[in-house]
């Protein structure tokens, strides 16, 4: 069990609290977040395992660069989606609102702009 | 109770799905790997005309990946700007009047600038690359952007479709012209492997720092009036 | 004997911050405890030898993604989004 490979194990416990975090969560903004980790363990298992020799390995260097670009990409389509649903809609969840989740939205009026 | 319940099925659900995902790293890191890659690519790196192994797998051996990878890019970009809705790139809400990020900005942009061709540069003997170079280019926009800057380029126009689709198209470009004169799709010529890289990378550069401008630009949802589709806002 | 302190050092970190992140009552908090969690990250790719990485994570990770982030938190309503009940 060399470093490299605690690196793996560390990328599998970020899934595993990503994907906790993804479930439970309900505000869109930190489903984000919690997805974003998940895809931090992955790289961090994808080198950490191909590296567990000690000695660099460039291809998996090479697709997690890539990943981290796309990763990257997709957060900020998800922040404007996330702020154009937000918008829309005043809730910050995707969950109907109920009598306990007034305080989440907020009236058509009183949107993005006017709090600024 | 059936709340406590719920989330107490979670979190064995995630320690299981996390466990086996462990088990599974524990069993491959058991056995040897089946292909040296390390040692192909020191074997073939001369040949592909860069000296750095990340950047000489990036955009030669497994070029096909960067091109989609920048296929993707220019789509989540065309997703993120068709949701746009700022009145305008001059919007007083966008100025600042922090003398500090003022400061800030005269001095940093120009390095940043310098900075990023830098990266750009260094990308075929040491670290670095385009796609580092295009992030620092888009952090130095994102400042620019935060300072109250007006950037006419991103307006909706043929300067930004021009940014956006340019490293894909020079990209494909090249792959299709390698295929059509009697090589593999993606194979450089002989000889032309360095200054292809080179010119591709500037490109990518470019698009890519363009697609993250963009994609932040269009985040904030003004209180403006929703312009009609085709509308010029 | 070093070596093994200080990734085990930073994986720890790593695993804290990331705790962090998804508990934080304060989404303001959250979204800077995500921007330290990327330069930790960006420690972890030098300590794997992979430069490359760790400079695209640095800026991308931390810098980008974190200033995306955050302007998104202070328009959606910093205490709105309570961790799980």
């Amino acid at each position: 069990m060399s470093t490299q490979l605690l690196y793996a194990f560390a990328g599998v416990a970020l899934c595993g609290i990503g994907l906790f975090g993804f479930i439970r969560l309900d505000h869109l903004l930190r489903k984000l977040l919690a997805f974003n980790l998940m895809g931090s363990g992955v790289f961090l298992v994808m080198v950490g395992l191909a590296q567990r020799g000690g000695e660099p390995d460039p291809v998996p260097q090479a697709l997690v660069l890539t990943g981290i670009v796309v990763a990257i990409a997709a957060t900020a389509l998800a922040v404007v989606l996330i702020r154009r649903y937000y918008h829309l809609s005043g809730r910050t969840t995707l969950a109907a609102p109920g009598p306990e989740r007034k305080s989440t939205t907020k009236p058509a009026a009183d949107r993005e702009g006017a709090e600024v | 109770m059936i709340r406590v319940l719920g989330v107490v099925t979670m979190v064995v659900a995630c320690v299981v799905f996390a466990g086996f995902l462990g088990l599974a790293v524990w069993q491959i890191s058991g056995a040897p790997a089946p292909v040296n890659l390390p040692g192909l690519l020191a074997e073939n790196l001369e040949a592909s005309g860069v000296e750095h192994p990340v950047t000489a797998v990036l955009l030669n051996f497994r070029s096909y990946d960067t091109l989609l990878e920048i296929g993707v890019l220019v789509i989540a970009g065309i997703a993120g700007i068709s949701m746009a809705r700022t009145t305008s790139l001059e919007d007083p809400d966008l100025r600042t009047s922090d003398s500090l990020l003022y400061a800030l900005q005269r001095w940093f942009v120009p390095l940043m600038l310098l900075l990023a061709g830098y990266l750009l540069w260094a990308g075929s003997d040491r670290p670095g690359g385009a796609f580092q170079a295009g992030a620092v280019l888009a952090a130095s926009g994102v400042m620019m952007r935060l300072g109250g800057i007006p950037m006419d380029f991103l307006r909706p126009g043929m300067l930004l479709r021009l940014g956006l689709a340019l490293g894909f198209t020079v990209f494909l470009l090249v792959a299709v012209a390698s295929a059509l004169a009697g090589e593999a799709f993606l194979a450089y010529p002989e000889g032309f492997a360095k200054p292809l890289i080179l010119a591709i990378e500037t490109v990518l550069t470019f698009s890519i720092a363009m697609v993250l401008l963009a994609l932040f630009v269009s985040a904030p949802v003004n209180r403006a009036q929703e312009p009609e589709e085709g509308e010029r806002g | 004997m070093i070596e093994w302190l200080l990734d085990g050092l930073l994986v720890l970190a790593l695993l804290i911050t990331a705790v962090a992140v998804l508990a934080s009552r304060n989404l303001f908090r959250a979204v800077v405890m995500f921007i330290a969690f990327g330069l930790l990250m960006a420690l972890a790719w030098v300590r794997l030898q992979a430069p490359d990485i760790a400079l695209a994570e640095a800026a991308i990770g931390a810098g980008l993604s974190g200033v995306l982030l955050l302007d998104a938190a202070r328009h959606l309503g910093y205490n709105r989004g309570g961790p799980p009940k």
